[in-house]
């Protein structure tokens, strides 16, 4: 299979264009075709979307079918679905469960969801109550899950859940793919300190899960959910962000268009920001640099957590730098909103949203742990829970 | 497209630099520069030079020299200050000589490439770019004036820049000459001792006048705070990789001290500021290796993050070490007394970020 050159990518694509032109086909009917042809995601195996081959080449196949007129793919649709959901179908799924569900997910047409954190499971994972008992070839589940995003919109969700509450946390754990139109699923919108719902509670009563929607082996659900939490994704594509690009440059814009609001100390404390600014975005061109070489770096763990306090050092700055006009507030009403937009708001939402940069996917508490043990190699902290049965940890 | 990396030819430079500095240079060859600081011991510099060629890496091809070879000057860097090593690599074989480069020098260029001589531009190591003054007038003796705080001044030729009522000249003079005066200070950093230098009629001739000099001088200093990033990070992987040691080492509590949280998470903020720093380093050196026009701008960012960095990294060392950070005979004093003197060199970071306020258009209050 990996005998397939370059050369006979580029024929295949030019195949594809020619059988069903861009710009008179419908661009769902050029995606299936797409998927059809191999040419979605050319890492993944023949008949699944792929062609087996570098996952790399895949950039050449989008730059080819983009010249031609194709629509870019639209990866944001789908964002759970494809970061997390298919690398995890793809290795732990069954043959079935792999046709069943990759075509639809990445035409878009199913929308993925995560029900992992729960409120009793945030930073510790391994600890969620959410049970799921065995009734013949189906599971019914009861638990209360939160933080899931899209789930107003998705079919599926990849879901971890308690199976066996009589031994240690990391071994009672199953994981499946859960029908979020099954009956027993309540999503409800939980709104933020900004005033819009980006997340769901998703309450969870007798729901039936069958069997045949499991992926990995009973009480295996850990593994697979920290192969799930490995695929996320670091954006590499894309142009890198430029000096003026992103918060920096709207606060810039601001200090310039403003000069009323300068005084000293703020013109400080802003070259400070920007100088923060500027080694983060050479420290992420750099980590570019790096994984488009193949060398592996500590970038991809640091890049969060500078991220998290430049935004929030930045967001503060700026309410201050505003006076008066830092104290009134955009749109305080539920809003629904599909992509998380700092720029697009104001400085207020700026402020506020940015507190959720230190928390959300890993806070920079646990990922300063995480550096500190798996980058640096100091020891891990003595913990009372590891080897105690989940129904006996305190809680 | 600016390469943040390091090739081949680069990491096979830093295995033979580090090599050389573990074979050559111990800890308490550095420590006994505090208690018999002069003169200074000149082996180790020259076997850089002779053997590993290093001294030729900045100077151009037509005076003998590898050409602009920034991002290879800063991988020696990155060794050097991984080791504080006391060799005056920065101040001439980066500074000195970007300097008698930018005047088209080709007399003491073919000399500093082949190692047979070094030298210092005369200017405090605090000065930098564009706000630096010549203090040194001609009058009809010859030079008068003085020079404080000037780097590695002792040993190589003195590159002194000269102030008339309407211009500045560079005269190059022999520090031995008649009515030079080099008196070495104690310095709070001995492994890059200061000495003031006082001319009291010395005969010389200018070897540059007017704008070229004032911009030659500007090219150096802009090069010296460039390149003195890579040294800051060399420092502070050294002071961040001794305190992950000592923590993984000592016990106390009956555990690993790296096990306690609240130590392990300053360690890990380090560690994003040390990867932020290498990216900014890199990018200072390879804008200088490619004549880039944003070299003012990374060399400003360089200081202003880096310096920064390097001395939270030596600070957190002394206090994560404990009570063996405050003796003299571990070395962790040796780091911290350069990365402060360093946070001054070439321009504090506050200096910087009012510099790169005006070049990147971020107008201060009024």
């Amino acid at each position: 299979m990996s005998t397939t050159t370059k050369e006979e990518l580029r024929h295949r694509a030019d195949a594809l264009l020619a059988a069903h032109p861009p710009h008179s086909t419908t661009p769902q009917e050029f995606l299936a075709a797409r998927f059809d042809a191999g040419l979605a995601w050319v890492h993944y195996p023949a008949g699944l979307g792929g062609l087996g081959l570098p996952r790399a080449w895949q950039t050449d196949v989008d730059a080819w079918l983009e010249a031609a007129g194709a629509a870019p793919y639209q990866q944001r649709r789908n964002p759970i679905g494809l970061g997390m959901a298919a690398p995890t179908i793809l290795r732990f799924g069954t043959p079935d469960q792999q046709r069943r569900f990759l075509r639809p997910l990445w035409l878009g047409e199913e929308i993925w969801c995560q029900l992992f954190s729960e409120p009793g499971a945030g930073s510790d994972l391994a600890a969620v109550a959410t049970r799921a008992v065995r009734d013949g070839d189906t599971w019914r589940v009861t638990g209360q899950k939160v933080w899931t995003s899209n789930a107003q919109h998705a079919q599926f969700a990849i879901l971890l859940a308690r199976t066996d509450p009589d031994v240690p946390k990391h071994q009672g754990l199953t994981y499946f793919v859960c029908d979020m139109r099954a009956p027993g699923v309540d999503v409800r919108p939980l709104r933020q300190l900004t005033g819009e719902a980006e997340f769901n509670e998703v309450f969870l009563d007798d729901v039936p899960v069958p069997d045949g929607y499991r992926l990995g082996a009973v009480g295996e659900g850990w593994r697979v959910a920290m192969a799930t939490l490995n695929n996320e994704r670091v954006s590499i594509g894309g142009d890198p962000l430029s000096r003026s690009g992103g918060m920096i440059g709207v606060v810039v814009g601001e200090w310039r268009a403003r000069p009323e609001l300068r005084t000293a100390e703020l013109h400080d404390r802003l070259m400070q920001s920007w100088v923060a600014a500027e080694a983060h975005r050479l420290t992420g061109l750099r980590l570019r640099q790096q994984l488009a070489s193949g060398q592996p770096g500590p970038e991809g763990a640091t890049m969060k957590l500078g991220f998290a306090r430049l935004t929030q050092a930045l967001s503060g700055l700026e309410i201050e730098l505003l006076g008066s006009d830092g104290l009134r507030y955009d749109d305080w009403s539920p809003q629904r909103p599909e992509v998380v937009d700092f720029n697009g708001r104001g400085p207020g939402y700026r402020y506020l949203r940015a507190k959720g940069n230190s928390i959300e996917g890993g806070t920079s508490e646990i990922l300063r742990t995480v550096i500190a043990e798996r980058v640096l190699g100091l020891p891990a902290e003595p913990r009372t829970d590891k080897n105690t049965p989940w129904k006996d940890v305190p809680r | 497209m600016t390469d943040l990396l390091y090739n081949d030819t680069e990491i096979a430079l830093r295995d033979s630099v580090r090599a050389m500095l573990d074979k050559r240079l111990t800890a308490a060859d550095i420590m006994a520069l505090y208690d018999a600081p002069y003169p200074r011991p000149a082996q180790l510099g020259a076997a850089l030079s002779d053997e590993l060629g290093v001294s030729a890496l900045l100077v151009p091809e037509s005076a003998g020299g590898h050409g602009t070879r920034a991002r290879e000057a800063a991988v020696v860097l990155e060794e050097l200050g991984r080791r504080v090593a006391p060799v005056p690599f920065l101040t001439s074989a980066v500074v000195a000589t970007r300097c008698l480069t930018a005047v088209g020098d080709m007399a003491w260029l073919p000399r500093l490439a082949g190692g047979e001589a070094t030298a210092a531009l005369c200017v405090p190591l605090v000065a930098y770019a564009s706000t630096w003054s010549a203090t040194v007038r001609p009058e009809r003796a010859g030079l008068v004036g003085e020079v404080r705080g000037v780097a590695d001044a002792a040993t190589g030729v003195l590159i002194v820049p000269v102030r008339t009522d309407d211009a500045v000249h560079l005269h190059a003079v022999d520090p031995g000459a008649d009515g030079v005066s080099v008196t070495p200070v104690l310095s709070l950093d001995m492994s890059r001792p200061l000495a003031d230098v006082a001319f009291d009629g010395v005969q010389s001739r200018p070897i540059r006048s007017g704008v070229e000099a004032q911009r030659a001088v500007d090219d150096a200093l802009t090069a010296g705070a460039a390149l003195l990033a890579s040294e800051q990070l060399g420092l502070a992987e050294w002071c961040l990789d001794t305190t992950v040691k000592h923590l993984r080492d000592r016990y106390q509590f009956g555990r690993p001290l790296g096990s306690f949280q609240a130590l392990k998470h300053r360690l890990a903020d380090l560690l994003v500021d040390i990867t932020a720093s290498r990216a900014v380093a890199r990018y200072a050196a390879d804008c200088l290796a490619t004549n880039s026009d944003d070299t003012a701008v990374a060399a400003s960012l360089a200081q202003a993050y880096c310096a920064t960095v390097a001395v939270r990294a030596a600070e957190e060392c002394i206090q994560l070490l404990g009570g063996i950070g405050m003796t003299w005979e571990h070395p962790a004093h040796l780091y911290l007394k350069r990365a402060k003197a360093d946070q001054l060199a070439f321009g504090t970071p506050a200096l910087h970020r009012t510099r790169l306020a005006e070049l990147v258009d971020v107008p201060a209050a009024c």
